[in-house]
């Protein structure tokens, strides 16, 4: 087949009448609103201001240190929770996986010399993880086919100072997880998005500096996301909030882009084809579709041939799939005070057809097309914009009330109490072989309970290491895959079952 | 295997639990000599993974209970909760519905039963590209396995239907499938000596046996269908050994973003339970299944149907929703060979943005295998029934006489 069209983010452009009023406005004089001091956003998620997202450590586990010709992954393997690995400087190229909670994996540098993860354009992915409060510092990763750094789950994360070039599609990628931290990075020559935070809950984007990519900074279905002070310039589109349709988790809210370096994102999209980054006219500084209560304030946007933000609704980006559960607009957005200058100098024709249905011609700093709800500018004067008419004015100033949307103490693991852990691993493994009155596979629980009366201790022994007893029945497989706790707990579980003589 | 009549004996039971086992362990459809005695009495207990509640509702318990999912969503990684699911049916209304699955009489000229497409012993499937229904019609799409349905929000490879009760009515009346309708359909249950008095055990509250009580017991048969503890989900709850080097390294390019695979077969489930537009080919003689493109009436998703879950995926060949991979390996084969390879010159289909240029060499298409292969877990098959009440015979019915006649050729791996 031909390759599927790789179309713009904005192609279809539905003429709309809105605009004329703004053209009509522009003559009387402009509200002014100073940012500095006055009232503060008071949506989102008011939390306390935390700094980390990683959550105290209880206990302080070793130190395992791994030199050059050693494994990574052999120290991942050896680790236990609340250790720590520290890499020293030299070449490493493997894949390092953590499938277990709380390990911080840390470079070691000397003297600029960093630990590097080197996939020899071989590899696929430099670190992946699956666990709950990891860290990872310090690396420098480099010549990976997937992605640099990238999560599937995996609550309270920090991914901190390391530098990743040319690693393929995502420098950094957590999905699916719940508050991390991803800060002072320096990420490169990424063929999608350099920073990718997808399908996540708050997360901190700060203080990173991103470039030679199609997507510098990406927030995509995520809710609570505050990108700031990055420095992201020579991309093809700069920082974008967005949702793409047809993933699982069908929302993007609550986000503020703020104080950001957001310069001269103008390099051909050089994005696979298909992908959804491929959409992104190069040239954009940042770009907001369907997302909603996005917040942007205090970035200095500068040198977009396109626009310096640009805004969309999916009925303007035909290239995407149909997902009738996502709502396709993006409403409540905010534009506070930013510093814009030379943007939109030479846009594409879809932009600049639409903009002369409101008589704009020239540069374009905003750009807004598609229905949004209830959103607002302050000091809109300032700017060349076009589709702002339903944007009213911002009756706040600032987001100086949210610090961050970090978790207080962190995401926490659920609680279950030793009676409820007893039960759900009875009855969902157990079960299997063992009811209480019957003889399934393994003899019934009634016999076991007379067997084991008052030794818990017993069960766990046996069915660590299960062995012939009666020879008429198979053997019975060992279930050490079950931590300590839940196996003392189906055993205390086991013991106490009592229930009514079945009917005969 | 908790899922017994309470009038078997004992030693019957032992026997036939072993039989099964044994078989299904290497592969074969279960056949058992022994003579069931005729059913007059459900049961009373939950099937396994089941707890009775106190007011007669069988309640799921799983591992993944101990965990949480972002949002709720089920999606994640190896400690995440699953998606919600339906629980709550009673023990008799699952033995009902369990009667029922195996029974032909719910078709129209009592030859097909729901388990004719769906074998316990073939993964809940009939290892057939395309199935065939009622007089031999060969249908255009595959049988889907059945294993976790308690946990899907949408049915039928286009996702045309939102629940068990909906999905579960269509093929008894789908003139392809078992070709019945309403009317008869009751009357021949009604005419069976034993169904209404059963009927009445599973729905004590309610008159006269009816469609309604008919896809309930149906869906809560299939909601109690239960596969997780297979030696991917060991590993998942923190048992490294449980899964060898290889298959780890498949792990890892499963998860991978060269492959992707886990970016829509999404664990703990397999899937995400979206559309997905992949392009892959039908049957050579089989025209394009435009698929999720009549349920949403959008040509966007021209080809496009629901993620499977992968869990007991070894179980199910041949693979894709008509058949066209005989082999694991040939599906790995078909996504690493390229962004829309296998779509015809001139065809247009948006494919997904997921669908990318992997390029895999021959180990690490071998490692993929390796791992979906440690998704299988049959620990909680029911219990296959060898007689059902109308007494027609059933699959293991057939399965025995055929075994008899001529060796068992279901032998599929
Ligand atoms: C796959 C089937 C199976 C599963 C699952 C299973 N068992 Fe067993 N179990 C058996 C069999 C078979 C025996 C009898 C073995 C023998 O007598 O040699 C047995 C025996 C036992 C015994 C008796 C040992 C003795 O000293 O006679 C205990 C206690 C036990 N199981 C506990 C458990 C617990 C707890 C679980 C769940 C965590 C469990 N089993 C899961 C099959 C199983």
């Amino acid at each position: 087949m031909k390759k599927a069209k790789t179309l713009g983010i904005i192609i279809a452009l539905v003429a709309f009448v809105g605009g004329w009023q703004l053209a009509t406005n522009l003559n009387s004089s402009p509200q002014i609103t100073s940012s500095v001091g006055g009232a503060s956003y008071g949506g989102g998620d008011q939390a306390d201001s935390v700094n980390t997202a990683l959550p105290e450590r209880t206990v302080n586990g070793q130190i395992l240190t791994v030199n050059p010709g050693d494994s990574i992954q052999a120290a991942v393997e050896a680790a236990q929770p609340g250790d720590t690995i520290q890499v020293m400087p030299g070449i490493y190229s493997e894949t390092v996986y953590i499938d277990k909670d709380d390990i911080h994996l840390v470079g070691v540098i000397k003297a600029g010399e960093r630990a590097t993860l080197d996939g020899l354009g071989k590899l696929n992915d430099a670190i992946l993880y699956s666990g709950n409060n990891i860290l990872i510092a310090n690396f420098k990763i480099t010549r990976y086919k997937g992605n640099g750094i990238m999560s599937q789950a995996g609550n309270n994360f920090e991914i901190r100072n390391n530098i990743i070039i040319d690693t393929g599609i995502y420098g950094i990628f957590p999905q699916l997880g719940v508050n991390g931290l991803i800060e002072h990075n320096i990420v490169s020559g990424i063929a999608d998005a350099a920073i990718y935070v997808g399908m996540s809950d708050n997360i901190h984007v700060a203080h990173n500096q991103v470039f030679d990519s199609v997507a510098g900074i990406e927030i995509e279905n995520s809710r609570h996301a505050v990108v700031e002070n990055n420095y992201t310039y020579n991309n093809s589109g700069g920082i974008l909030a967005f949702i793409t349709p047809g993933l699982p988790i069908k929302t993007t809210y609550d986000v503020i882009i703020r104080n950001n370096f957001i310069l001269d994102n103008n390099i051909p999209n050089f994005a696979a084809p298909g992908s959804t980054v491929a959409g992104i006219p190069s040239g954009t500084g940042i770009l907001v579709m369907a997302a909603d209560d996005v917040i942007i304030e205090g970035n200095i946007i500068v040198d977009h041939k396109v626009a310096g933000i640009l805004i969309n609704d999916h009925g303007n980006a035909p290239g995407l799939t149909l997902d009738p559960d996502v709502d396709p607009n993006a409403d409540r957005v905010m534009i506070l005070d930013n510093v814009m200058h030379n943007n939109g100098y030479d846009t594409i024709d879809e932009v600049r057809a639409f903009a002369l249905t409101e008589l704009h011609t020239g540069d374009i700093d905003i750009f807004q097309i598609g229905p949004s709800q209830d959103s607002c500018i302050i000091n809109r004067h300032r700017y060349h914009h076009v589709g702002l008419g339903d944007f009213a004015e911002c009756d706040f100033s600032n987001t100086d009330s949210i610090h961050n949307y970090l978790i207080p103490g962190a995401a926490k693991p659920r609680i279950i109490a030793s009676a409820e852990r007893g039960e759900i691993a009875y009855m969902g493994i157990c079960a299997g072989c063992h009811a209480y009155d019957d003889v399934l596979i393994g003899p019934s629980t009634r016999d076991i309970q007379a067997m084991y009366a008052n030794n818990p201790q017993g069960i766990v022994s046996y069915i660590n290491a299960p062995f012939k007893v009666r020879p008429e029945y198979p053997e019975m497989p060992a279930q050490n895959y079950l931590d300590a706790e839940t196996q003392l707990a189906v055993a205390d579980y086991l013991l106490n079952i009592q229930l009514e003589p079945s009917q005969p | 295997m908790a899922f017994l009549l309470s009038t078997l004996p004992r030693q019957n039971l032992i026997k036939q639990v072993y039989r099964l086992l044994l078989l299904s362990a290497l592969g074969f459809c279960s056949t058992a000599s022994s003579v069931e005695p005729a059913t007059t009495t459900l049961s009373s207990d939950c099937p396994a993974s089941f707890l009775l509640s106190d007011n007669n509702q069988c309640l799921l318990r799983n591992l993944y209970q101990l965990y949480n999912s972002l949002g709720d969503h089920g999606i994640g990684g190896l400690k995440t909760a699953l998606p919600a699911h339906r629980d709550g049916f009673s023990p008799e209304q699952i033995d009902l519905g369990r009667l029922l699955f195996f029974d032909p009489v719910l078709s129209a000229d009592q030859s097909v039963s729901c388990a004719s497409c769906h074998n316990p012993s073939q993964g809940f499937s009939d290892g057939l590209g395309r199935s065939v229904g009622i007089h031999g019609q060969l249908g255009s799409r595959s049988a889907p396995s059945l294993w976790n349905s308690a946990f899907l929000k949408d049915f039928f490879w286009d996702a045309r239907s939102q629940s068990l009760e909906e999905q579960a009515l269509s093929p008894l009346f789908s003139p392809q499938e078992m070709g019945n309708n309403p009317s008869q359909l009751l009357s021949s249950l009604r005419a069976v000596e034993a169904y209404p008095k059963l009927f009445k055990q599973a729905f004590p509250d309610t008159k006269d046996l009816s469609l309604d009580q008919i896809a309930t017991a149906l869906a809560a048969f299939q909601s109690s269908l239960i596969s997780l503890n297979s030696r991917y989900d060991q590993y998942a709850h923190g048992y490294g050994e449980a899964l060898n080097a290889q298959e780890i390294e498949g792990l890892n390019i499963f998860r991978s973003f060269v492959a992707r695979c886990s970016q829509c077969h999404m664990p703990p489930l397999f899937t995400n339970q979206q559309i997905a537009v992949i392009g892959s080919p039908e049957p050579e003689d089989m025209p394009r299944d435009i698929g999720a493109e009549k349920t949403f009436d959008s040509v966007k998703l021209k080809g496009g149907f629901k993620v499977p879950s992968l869990r007991n995926i070894a179980e199910t060949a041949p693979y894709m929703h008509s058949g066209r991979f005989q082999t694991l390996r040939e599906v790995a084969e078909f996504y690493s060979g390229g962004r829309g390879h296998a779509v015809p010159e001139g065809e247009d289909l948006l494919l997904h943005w997921h669908i990318s240029e992997p390029d895999l060499n021959a180990d690490e298409l071998d490692r993929l295998v390796d791992f979906m292969r440690t998704l299988s877990d049959s620990s909680m098959l029911p219990t296959v029934p060898h007689t059902v009440p109308s007494g027609l015979t059933t699959i293991s019915g057939k399965a025995a006489r055929d075994n008899n006649s001529q060796k068992s050729s279901s032998e599929k791996t």
